[in-house]
């Protein structure tokens, strides 16, 4: 059962502008259903879908529940606490039991970088990451792309800026990818405590100052400042996170630009960015929220071999 | 065939570096010595004949780094099929790592690998004490009893020495025993959690990296700390160009510093990790391509003195798992030569007799061990080579007792076909 996206969605790194520019087509139809009364396609009637979360998660594990509900499949949410993995099972052997259980899709959560990779190599059912280690998180770059495609029209020769946490982050790898691959010009900017080795060789600008990358930025997309970091010693204080890298009304000010405010939450309000920012007029943080569930219909509606082109009938020809 | 049968290879390609010798000669063994090397020997009453025509005669290899996992892990490796697996690839000495389980920290645990040698009666196992009690890297373990029940060297491998204190203490008691301290040169502040090289790669894989930085600031200490002291400090694995600049210069202001590198570390990169191949996680990591022409010059000219495998088996299951959760390390007593046979001489790098030098003679100087020379009267430890064969690596034919290899597959020209110890023969394909 391979589809046109391949048997996984494991990341943004290897797959073509065609295959991404795919999903984000097929989201759009997708995105009508959410906003009915009934909220339900036939589209995966009878597949049954594992979602495998061995980290927390609230939006991302909820977003891909709703994705799957709403195409009508069933679907089963394991957690790492509470389960056999939490007692010493191995990655491998939580993939052969499912496997065992005849499923046919997985959704998969892990800490460790590559955990995406190494299930959808071992079982036959398809693979769909929710975000490994730091490596990548591909349906929120996806539901990036959509929001900034819908908010300009446009992603080809878009400046998009990355700020923040950039070494840490799986969302900041997989929007790289993605960003490039259709045409916008990437940012980053951080502390260099934060920046990844050899980032600037993956074709990025790299801002050590917010103010220089507001000044060239159409869009920021703020990345989450994880607490930890600071007792880890990347970064002194919180305190001076903000007053350094806080993304401000104040600073935007001064561009010439509005800029679109996108963040992929949850928010530290007051550390990477200010809550009148994130609540003000240029802001699309909802939006991205309401557009990850339509990318993920339209992801798991591809894997599972539905065509494009179908993807209106799919929804069960309500659209018209 | 035991060592009271006199042998005579025949007809072989001499090589050995210790004399500056490659020339079509005969060797004969007696009482598990060298008995001659000349053309045209004659084979004495009762002799065993070995044609070896078209076939090289070296010293036997010697190994100054591997993990034997006996006490602690035998399902993994134990001495007996670790000797077994050395004399597969040509070896004839090997060197045992003290990381086992309990440690290899005092003087009956080395007498008891120096048993275990005895009873495989196959490739020689030199037991190496751990620097410090129980590697814990606090207290000074007992060198002169070690020495004694048959240590040829001090070591914390697995982990550095991270005291700075303690390693000069090290350094300065090795001295009395004439033994050299091994050192793992590894800042754990820098390399803490990392889990391949920091570089692209690393960055695109989402991996945490260990930079060079974190090796070359030990081997720095280490060059400084042997200069204060006058002790020999070997140098583990080296795997960063950086620390290749840090040992030419000490080398060349004449401070006693030995320094050894893998055939992984000369002949693969960091690019091996892609696919998250836990077969390609080893500690120090795989580098960049410049790391590797770096560490190639220096075993060239003499800057890194010899290979060592750093064989370090793990159970297949170990290995089958996400590439942070898997253990570093792999196998590769059965694949040293041939993987740096085919990449370096067959590659054009490097000549032969110049690999047997880095592989027999060079190691078994520094750790000053019997063998690496066919001089007559020297210890009988002799490989026969096949420069020309051709073979795939196929873990399943390992005799070692782990398979974890990034180089399954892999078409390598090359191999040991004879592997004689003090006179024996103890592999013979």
């Amino acid at each position: 059962m391979t589809s046109i996206l391949g048997k996984d969605l494991t990341g943004l790194e290897h797959m073509t502008p065609e295959q991404i520019r795919l999903i984000l087509d097929t989201a759009e139809p997708f995105k009508e259903v959410s906003e009915r009364p009934i909220k339900k396609v036939p589209a995966l009637r009878g597949k049954t879908i594992v979602n495998l979360f061995f980290e927390a998660s609230t939006r991302t594990r909820i977003s891909f529940e709703f994705a799957e509900k709403r195409l009508s499949a069933d679907t089963v949410n394991v957690a790492a606490s509470g389960s056999s993995v939490s007692k010493g099972e191995t990655l491998v052997d939580t993939a052969r039991n499912l496997e065992a259980m005849r499923i046919d899709m997985v959704v998969i959560r892990h800490p460790s970088s590559g955990a995406a990779e190494f299930l959808g190599d071992r079982i036959a059912s398809n693979v769909i990451n929710a975000g490994d280690g730091k490596h990548e998180h591909p349906t929120q770059a996806l539901l990036d792309l959509l929001t900034i495609r819908d908010k300009h029209g446009k992603i080809e020769g878009l400046k998009v800026c990355l700020v923040g946490d950039v070494l840490h982050s799986r969302v900041a790898r997989s929007n790289l990818w993605g960003l490039t691959k259709l045409g916008a010009e990437v940012a980053v900017c951080g502390p260099w405590t934060l920046m990844p080795r050899g980032i600037e060789e993956l074709g990025v600008t790299v801002f050590g100052r917010i103010e220089e990358a507001i000044e060239w930025a159409d869009v920021l997309n703020v990345l989450r400042l994880q607490l930890e970091r600071m007792e880890k010693g990347f970064i002194p204080s919180l305190r001076e996170y903000y007053r350094v890298f806080g993304v401000t009304p104040e600073r935007l000010e001064r561009s010439p630009r509005s800029i679109t405010i996108m963040h992929p939450g949850p928010m530290n309000r007051g550390v990477e960015i200010d809550s009148r920012v994130a609540d003000g007029p240029h802001s699309v943080i909802l939006d991205q929220v309401t557009n990850g569930v339509a990318v993920r219909m339209a992801v798991l509606y591809l894997l599972a071999g539905g065509r494009a082109e179908l993807a209106d009938a799919a929804k069960g020809g309500g659209s018209e | 065939m035991n060592a009271s049968v006199p042998l005579l290879l025949q007809g072989g390609r001499v090589i050995d570096p210790s004399r500056d010798l490659d020339d079509a000669l005969d060797v004969l063994i007696q009482d598990g010595k060298i008995s001659a090397v000349g053309r045209g020997l004659g084979a004495p009453d009762g002799a065993a004949v070995r044609n070896v025509t078209g076939k090289v005669v070296a010293p036997g290899l010697v190994d100054l780094h591997v993990h034997l996992r006996e006490p602690g892990n035998e399902d993994e490796e134990t001495v007996a099929s670790g000797a077994r697996a050395a004399a597969a690839g040509g070896f004839t000495a090997i060197c045992a790592m003290p990381n086992t389980d309990p440690v290899t920290d005092n003087q009956a645990a080395v007498g008891f690998i120096v048993r275990q040698s005895g009873r495989a009666g196959l490739a020689r196992v030199h037991p190496i004490g751990a620097v410090s009690i129980g590697q814990k890297g606090e207290r000074l373990a007992e060198f002169g009893e070690m020495v004694s029940a048959g240590a040829v060297a001090v070591s914390d491998d697995g982990k550095p020495v991270v005291a700075s204190h303690l390693m000069r203490t090290a350094l300065e008691y090795a001295r009395t025993f004439g033994i050299p301290v091994a050192d793992h040169c590894e800042d754990p502040s820098l390399a803490s959690g990392g889990v391949m090289h920091e570089g692209l790669v690393a960055t695109r894989l989402g991996l945490k990296g260990i930079p060079s930085a974190a090796e070359e600031i030990m081997v720095a200490r280490d060059v400084l700390l042997s200069e204060l002291t006058g002790g020999h400090v070997h140098l583990c694995h080296m795997s960063a160009r950086g620390s290749v600049a840090i040992i030419r210069e000490a080398k060349d202001r004449g401070i006693r510093v030995t320094a050894e590198v893998t055939p992984h570390h000369l002949t693969l990169t960091d690019y091996a990790c892609e696919e998250y191949d836990t077969h390609a996680k080893m500690n120090p990591p795989l580098r960049e391509a410049a790391d590797v022409a770096a560490l190639r010059g220096a075993l060239k000219d003499g800057v890194i003195d010899c290979i060592a495998s750093d064989h370090a088996p793990h159970a297949y299951d170990e290995k089958e798992a996400a590439f942070d959760d898997a253990p570093f390390g792999i196998v590769g007593l059965e694949t040293a030569f041939a993987v740096a046979h085919t990449e370096l001489v067959v590659g054009g790098v490097f000549t032969l007799p110049d690999l047997i030098r880095r592989m027999s003679t060079e190691p078994a100087r520094v750790f000053h061990l019997p063998g690496g020379t066919l001089a007559p009267g020297a210890v009988a430890d002799v490989v026969v080579l096949d420069a020309a064969a051709k073979w795939t690596v196929d873990p399943n034919a390992f005799h070692s007792k782990s398979h974890n290899t990034p180089f399954t597959g892999r078409a390598l020209t090359g191999r040991a076909i004879l592997t004689i110890v003090a006179g024996t023969i103890v592999h013979e394909l």
